[in-house]
């Protein structure tokens, strides 16, 4: 047994010397990139940042881990930084950011971002994502919008309808759409995407700082107010708005439902966009896209890459040479054509985006301003992991069943505090 | 030459060569032990641990008592997993057992062919249960399936909405599961119907026994060890279904169909929540003791008496 043992130490050691030397060996800036997109425009939007990256003379070592939208990539993750050998950039988003930094495993990028100008680039609130204790330690890629409405322009057309402003017309349209027999709401009934319609119903029906002391504060008296109340009344109605067969439907599908016209609105990110376009569908024509009626509110919902604390000299090259390419206009640009985001970083030319994205940034930069912009709780910008969880918990229960709203808002306050 | 020196070099080399011949069978398993009781024993043990700390997104090892366990049943979706576990794991277990012993009994009636009817019955055992939740999905998705196809033969009125109903989905579980599993428990059941003395069975016929009372009162009681092995399989069939629930139900509607390991997943791996992750892990390992230990207890103790 014991000159197992010692075989055992003798092989490990070995193997992990010849291991280091490969890394040592190397003498130009070097990224390995843990990601999860692995299909479709995604593995061409990575593609296009991998092809600019050498370009430039750096080496990307491709660590892909496909499926499940990123939790395949969290335990890999986990065990790299635990065993201290993190990989170079890791596409995490949100709040994870935040958690990884206080966990002292993200290295600093403030020296580039000064040398960039990124605080004049990027819209306040992204900073703050990307920033831990005003330090940056990741860098943005995109930006998507959650409150959109994607509508079908003949079915609303049959029953002489716009597109809604306020909830009180989404329900009259509805209500109109619903009597001329068409599903007034596409929907999948997953927790995600239950959660998806919440959120821009608090965001519409409470404004940014009702929203921001809901989910980020996470504020005993506003999550059992009135207000909340009523979101939940509206979401009751939107249960009576969506079809019979909704439940565990893929949002794609519920996308194509609107496509096809059996459908009229779908309530969805603009990753459903890449559906239509995919589809030769015309933004403006065959599809339309508004805002969930919010008074020019707007959720954010945002891919980053965090860069981790590593040690040799090669690999801290490969982060400052990646994160100066992700945030550079070129890649912006190349890189959310093809995600059909829009780009982090302010000020980019909007000549080759659609009618969709052009409105999306005018928007960002507005709500900006105006302090209407919000990060998404759905979608893990605004919520922990465990928060998001405890909500999107009890809205898909309530989505589900008839519990009513003043139940809902009590058990909302319970799982907050109890996933605190 | 050669014969010459293995006899020389016997005396010199005996007390080893023996001590080698009794204790081969324990050198043949010690790697194998030894690997089991560190990545079985050992994970369990720090599991265990782990639960007992507030470790989220990476492991503390700072004790914090039941901390984890007091959180975990005060969650809603944790008791809606242990009552699923339950309806389905007492109904799939229950059914499983009694359709596969009646589908082994006939059978067992030398009917004609019976191979193809074997390999029919068993044939779903060799599907995964991704698979068979994915089919079963379709089948009892109510725009799809069932519901859809006896509709457009006019029955209008008719609905089988079970899969996207919350208070009926656990029971679509039970549907795909046991279609999954009777097969494999007849098997079972027909191998050891095979074993049983066609003498004894032949006396009981000459005394004018019945063929029910033949099965009920000799046949089924000598087959109580393939009971115990049917209910060890299933019940931990049961207690780990993780894939059946994520292809067929997605857990939904809402949440109303997590299982307990559904739930130890989402808490552990999405929900950076490590620590709770463990102590329903632990919950689960005491739910199959809870079981399988009193079983298994009552089961050997009456073999040695007997």
């Amino acid at each position: 047994m014991k000159s197992f043992t010692q075989k055992l130490a003798l092989t490990t050691a070995l193997v992990s010397s010849i291991a280091l030397g490969a890394i040592s060996a190397q003498a130009e800036p070097t990224a390995e990139v843990l990601h999860y997109w692995t299909s479709g425009s995604e593995a061409k939007a990575v593609k296009a940042l991998k092809e600019d990256f050498e370009a430039n003379g750096g080496k990307w070592l491709d660590a892909p881990v496909a499926g499940g939208g990123g939790d395949a990539q969290a335990a890999v993750l986990r065990s790299r930084v635990l065993s201290g050998n993190p990989p170079a950039a890791v596409q995490i988003k949100g709040l994870s950011i935040q958690e990884w930094a206080e966990a002292d495993a993200l290295g600093d990028l403030t020296k580039l971002g000064e040398e960039e100008g990124w605080d004049d680039v990027l819209p306040p609130l992204l900073q703050k994502i990307v920033k831990h204790d005003g330090k940056y330690v990741a860098v943005p890629v995109n930006i998507h919008r959650v409150d959109w409405i994607w509508a079908n322009p003949e079915s609303l057309a049959k029953v002489d309808g716009e597109p809604p402003r306020t909830w009180d017309e989404f329900n009259a349209l509805a209500d109109k759409l619903q009597a001329a027999g068409i599903t007034p709401l596409a929907h999948g009934g997953q927790p995600w995407q239950d959660g998806t319609v919440f959120e821009t119903v608090v965001l519409g029906m409470g404004g940014a700082e009702f929203f921001n002391k809901a989910f980020v504060e996470k504020d005993a008296t506003t999550i059992k107010s009135d207000t909340m109340k009523k979101v939940f009344d509206q979401m009751r109605k939107m249960r009576g708005y969506v079809d019979a067969d909704f439940s565990g439907r893929d949002w794609n599908l519920a996308t194509s439902m609107v496509m096809r016209g059996e459908a009229a609105m779908q309530i969805m990110g603009d990753w459903a966009k890449g559906e239509f376009l995919a589809a030769g569908k015309v933004p403006g024509k065959d599809f339309l896209c508004v805002p969930t009626p919010s008074n020019g509110g707007y959720i954010l919902n945002s891919d980053s890459f965090a860069m981790f604390n590593v040690s040799s000299e090669d690999d801290k090259a490969g982060q400052a040479l990646l994160a100066r390419l992700i945030l550079g206009e070129k890649f912006q640009e190349t890189f959310n054509l093809y995600k059909g985001s829009i780009p982090a970083r302010m000020g980019v030319s909007t000549e080759k985006f659609d009618e969709c994205a052009v409105k999306s940034m005018v928007d960002l930069q507005s709500a900006s301003e105006s302090g209407a912009l919000v990060g998404s709780m759905a979608h893990e910008i605004a919520a922990s992991g465990a928060i998001r969880g405890a909500i999107l918990d009890v809205v898909t229960e309530h989505f589900n069943s008839d519990m009513t709203s003043d139940v809902a808002v009590e058990r909302l306050a319970e799982a907050i505090e109890l996933a605190e | 030459m050669m014969s010459l020196m293995t006899q020389k070099s016997i005396p010199a080399k005996q007390p080893i060569s023996d001590w080698f011949r009794r204790n081969v069978a324990k050198l043949v398993v010690a790697p194998t032990f030894g690997l089991i009781i560190f990545f079985v024993y050992g994970f369990i043990a720090w599991t265990g641990y782990i639960s007992f700390t507030k470790s989220k997104m990476l492991p503390t090892y700072s004790l914090e008592g039941f901390y984890q366990y007091i959180r975990l049943w005060k969650m809603t979706p944790w008791n809606v997993a242990m009552e699923n576990l339950l309806v389905f794991g007492s109904l799939f277990i229950l059914i499983a057992i009694v359709l596969g012993c009646l589908l082994a009994i006939a059978l067992d009636q030398k009917v004609r062919a019976e191979g193809v009817l074997r390999t029919v019955y068993l044939y779903p055992m060799a599907i995964s249960f991704i698979i068979t939740g994915t089919a079963w999905k379709w089948i009892l998705n109510p725009g799809l399936g069932i519901q859809n196809l006896v509709q457009s033969w006019g029955w209008e009125s008719f609905s089988f909405d079970w899969l996207i109903n919350s208070e009926m989905a656990v029971y679509t579980l039970v549907i795909a599961a046991v279609w999954q599993s009777s097969g494999f428990v007849m098997a079972l059941f027909l191998a050891a119907l095979r074993g049983v003395d066609s003498e004894i069975i032949k006396a009981a016929y000459l005394d004018g026994a019945s063929l029910s009372r033949i099965y009920l009162v000799i046949i089924l009681p000598t087959l109580r060890p393939v009971f115990l092995s049917c209910f060890f399989i299933l019940t931990h069939m049961a207690v780990k279904s993780f894939d059946l629930v994520v292809a067929l139900t997605g857990g939904g509607p809402g949440y109303s169909t997590i299982m307990p390991a559904n739930f130890m997943y989402e808490m552990t791996f999405r929900r950076n929540q490590i620590g709770l992750g463990a102590a329903s892990a632990m919950m689960m390992l005491a739910t199959v003791m809870a079981i399988v230990i009193p079983y298994l207890y009552s089961e050997l103790r009456e073999k040695k008496n007997g």
